[in-house]
């Protein structure tokens, strides 16, 4: 540490090289930043401790294959199920037929399986007893200015109403908030609707159920509960597929894209570069000081304490642009979020990204800093002092 | 005065490099070609160009001692180059594949406002009357070439080693299916028989999950049905299982409604009548397109998203290499410094020095192109890759496809990284005071 200031001085002695360095390695880390938060968000669906206590139940065909609803009681008996709750998947669209959102015609239970999303009570209570009420996820509300008591008009793709149109019009009882604000919820941007109306309303559901949510007391339990719950209907004409919401969202999620892929080949190709970048800033350096370190070395300076100095001098370089670059991710994550008004949801910079971040930093530091070090450590003094 | 001019010059130069790098993006081929031809033209026959070009021959020559150097521009941008070209890659392979899937004398009919297959439902008094329409064309046998078809999904295990299952998008299919998609052959077994649970599946099914060969027998639900032949088409249903739809409807209990009805016109102008015909119908409520446009509008999201990650991720990749170019320029201009105040001296014009450091920077940077794009090509042309495609119920698959069009984007890029990454250090090399730097050591 006391050696600071030298390693300070050396690192800055070429200005416009170091800032140019920096900015590279400054645009690498951004795009680190951005990259890991997006995967470990994919990574992370569905993995909340709620998510492991909640099984769903659909269709073994398929899952747009309905069930009947008499499975509900039975689920509701199989020892170790806490509760259960059903939906349909309703279809929804607004203004546009291709402007879709996540709507779901559910059971009055449905919303408890699902603590980490809050409403207030009074407007759980206008939603319970309002036969056309539907709770609207707050992202949702904001993004087309809707309000409590507004009256919406959404387009089913699927199903048509009572009248035969596909346009149905609902009244907003709630808005639906994440508890933690921090770690946005997928119902924010969706709406729920009641079953009960949904299934007298059109004409071709007749009493069916689209899946069913079930909540387990003990969550160690629940690969055994799912079994139970899928003997019920073994060998009928509606076998089920029960998993945990966890192990559905990481199937989907699968089928989606390899975003860990995706995502380890660019940063590789990011990385490969920067070492080449970085390390040639670094060899140019120490090409630059021979005479001093040469200097150095005369003055009493160990080859070991040279090595060293250079090292830190590139781990340094490394981390004051890593830094900052990962810092701007921080910075711009939000803003780009807020300024798309919750279109584009980029996941904030968490711990795991920091410490993943600046463990990288540091290898990559060490890793261009090596060879530039060892030449610096093998100087001969009379040679580097006389500039051979 | 001298801040003044200064600052008057960087905005000068910034102004240069915005129109440089847009009249960059929006020039077409030739115009870049008329472009090169005059700069050669000037390089040969006028004398600035001449004294450019000689600078440029003893610059180019003088490289190789700076091989580390430079090819830290080299490297550089042939990682922008593979990364932005391969994303890009993914957007047109999934389009390809999906625009290949239409075509402008094949119409597909759904239930009126239904934007995707599994949304729509057809009963059979509709899915007669669309057979009955005019401008459709007829087989031999004079029967109208139209198949009402049943698009459903199912769970199958994924050929990844987890255990996990997938979703399949599984068609049912008239009779005439086969006469309607010729592109679609049978490379292995057989076609299914009607009546029969019998599959034919899609190559690309066939690659994404477990058990798809002739001759087995996989469980759809509570039934077994036995996987008859593969067949390959190059299009987006080769990720399908096709089974007889009577079938499909009885495993799947819908009896004998159909999701949507597939038709081959009599030609491609038939369209306009056959859609005509179909909304002047009372007893049909029902949405027309030609496949053509139905796939388009299909990959429409999702190749724009992909664009729009890959030319993020490039620009970002391309303000770090951007800079990288400006140090190793810099650092070069600086080692020839004594060498450019000698040229500079004995009457050298500045505006030859520019060119010839401008020159040496974008040579380097062609260079990087040529091998970011010759690497995303060996790698990810052709290269396998499926998602869940939009309005489909199943995994689409996909091949990354590495067009000569994308690697000419991948050059353009480079090519801007390098002018860029240049001029500042070209400026910087031209304006150099001749006495200070011959004195330098």
């Amino acid at each position: 540490m006391k050696y600071f200031h030298l390693i300070w001085a050396a690192l800055f002695r070429r200005k416009t090289r170091t800032i140019l360095t920096l900015v590279s390695i400054a645009a690498a880390f951004l795009l680190f930043g951005m990259l890991n938060g997006v995967r470990t968000s994919f990574a992370n669906a569905g993995k909340s401790a709620a998510g492991a206590e909640r099984l769903q139940t659909g269709s073994k065909l398929s899952f747009i294959q309905p069930l009947p609803s008499a499975l509900e009681a039975k689920i509701a008996a199989v020892p170790g199920v806490k509760g259960v709750a059903y939906a349909n998947w309703f279809g929804g669209a607004y203004q546009d037929p291709h402007n879709q959102i996540f709507t779901f015609a559910v059971s009055p239970n449905y919303i408890d399986m699902y603590p980490e999303i809050v409403i207030s009570p009074e407007e759980r209570k206008a939603f319970d007893s309002t036969r056309t009420g539907v709770l609207v996820g707050d992202v949702l509300a904001k993004k087309y200015h809707w309000k409590v008591g507004d009256k919406i008009p959404l387009m089913s793709n699927i199903f048509p109403n009572r009248d035969g149109s596909k346009n149905w019009t609902f009244d907003i009882s709630g808005i639906m908030h994440a508890k933690d604000p921090s770690h946005g919820e997928f119902l924010q941007g969706g709406i729920l609707m009641h079953w009960k109306y949904f299934d007298e309303s059109n004409p071709y559901n007749r009493g069916q159920v689209g899946w069913y949510v079930s909540h387990v007391a003990d969550p160690a339990q629940a690969d055994s509960v799912a079994k139970a719950i899928d003997a019920l209907s073994a060998n009928s004409d509606h076998e089920t597929k029960t998993q945990t919401e966890q192990a559905a969202m990481a199937s989907w999620i699968k089928q989606m894209a390899n975003v860990g892929l995706i995502v380890f080949s660019i940063m590789g190709a990011v990385f490969f570069t920067l070492l080449f970048l970085t390390g040639n800033t670094m060899a140019q350096a120490v090409r630059e000081r021979t005479s001093e370190l040469g200097v150095l070395k005369t003055i009493g300076f160990s080859s070991v304490s040279v090595l060293m100095i250079v090292l830190a001098e590139s781990v340094l370089l490394v981390l004051i642009g890593g830094v900052l670059g990962l810092g701007l991710a921080a910075v711009l994550g939000p803003i780009v979020s807020a300024g798309s008004g919750g279109v584009i949801n980029m996941p904030p910079v968490d711990t795991g990204s920091w410490l993943l971040g600046v463990a990288l930093m540091v290898a990559i530091g060490l890793l261009v800093g090596a060879l530039p070090a060892l030449r610096a450590m093998h100087l001969n003094i009379v040679d580097a002092l006389a500039g051979r | 005065m001298n801040k003044l001019k200064s600052f008057l010059r960087g905005l000068a130069m910034c102004l240069i490099v915005a129109i440089g790098v847009a009249a960059w993006i929006v020039l077409s081929w030739w115009a870049l070609l008329a472009l090169a031809v005059l700069f050669a033209l000037w390089m040969l026959l006028l004398r600035s160009g001449r004294q450019a070009s000689s600078v440029t021959r003893v610059g180019v020559s003088t490289l190789p001692q700076r091989l580390g150097a430079s090819s830290v521009v080299v490297i550089g941008i042939a990682g922008v180059v593979a990364v932005l070209v391969s994303l890009l890659a993914m957007g047109v392979g999934y389009q390809q594949t999906l625009s290949m899937s239409g075509s402008a004398d094949t119409a597909i009919v759904l239930r009126g406002g239904s934007d995707s297959e599994v949304s729509s439902v057809l009963d059979n008094a509709s899915t007669t009357v669309i057979a009955q329409a005019p401008g459709i064309a007829r087989d031999a046998a004079g029967k109208p070439i139209a198949s009402p078809e049943l698009v459903v999904a199912a769970n199958l295990p994924l050929n990844d080693g987890s255990g996990d299952e997938g979703s399949v998008q599984l068609r049912g299919v008239g009779d005439e299916a086969w006469a309607l998609r010729p592109e679609a052959k049978i490379v292995a077994g057989r076609k299914f028989k009607p009546g029969l649970r019998e599959l034919v599946v899609g190559k690309g099914a066939q690659r994404q999950f477990v058990g798809l060969t002739p001759g087995h027998e996989i469980k759809l639900g509570n039934q077994t049905w036995t996987v008859v032949g593969v067949f390959e088409s190059g299009t987006a249903m080769d990720s399908e299982l096709w089974g007889d739809a009577n079938v499909v409807a009885d495993t799947y209990r819908r009896g004998s409604s159909r999701t949507s009805v597939f038709v081959r016109l009599i030609s491609a102008a038939a369209f306009d009548k056959f859609k005509a015909a179909l909304a002047a119908d009372p007893r049909l409520q029902v949405d027309t397109s030609t496949t053509l446009d139905y796939f388009r509008k299909q990959s429409e999201n999702v190749t724009k998203a992909i664009t729009i990650i890959g030319i993020v991720v490039g620009v970002i990749m391309a303000i770090g290499a951007v800079f990288g170019a400006l140090n190793t320029m810099f650092a070069t201009v600086a080692t020839r410094a004594r060498e450019i105040a000698t040229l500079r001296a004995i009457g050298f014009r500045g505006l030859p020095v520019v060119v010839a450091v401008m020159l040496e920077t974008m040579l380097l940077a062609l260079l990087g192109g040529v091998i970011g794009g010759a690497l995303a090509w060996l790698v990810f042309n052709g290269y396998s890759a499926s998602t869940l495609a939009q309005g489909t119920v199943g995994t689409l698959s996909f091949k990354l496809a590495v067009t000569p069009a994308l690697l000419w984007t991948g050059l353009k890029w480079a090519l801007a990284i390098g002018f860029v990454g240049g001029l500042f250090p070209a400026v910087r090399a031209a304006r150099l005071p001749v006495s200070t730097a011959l004195r330098e050591l």
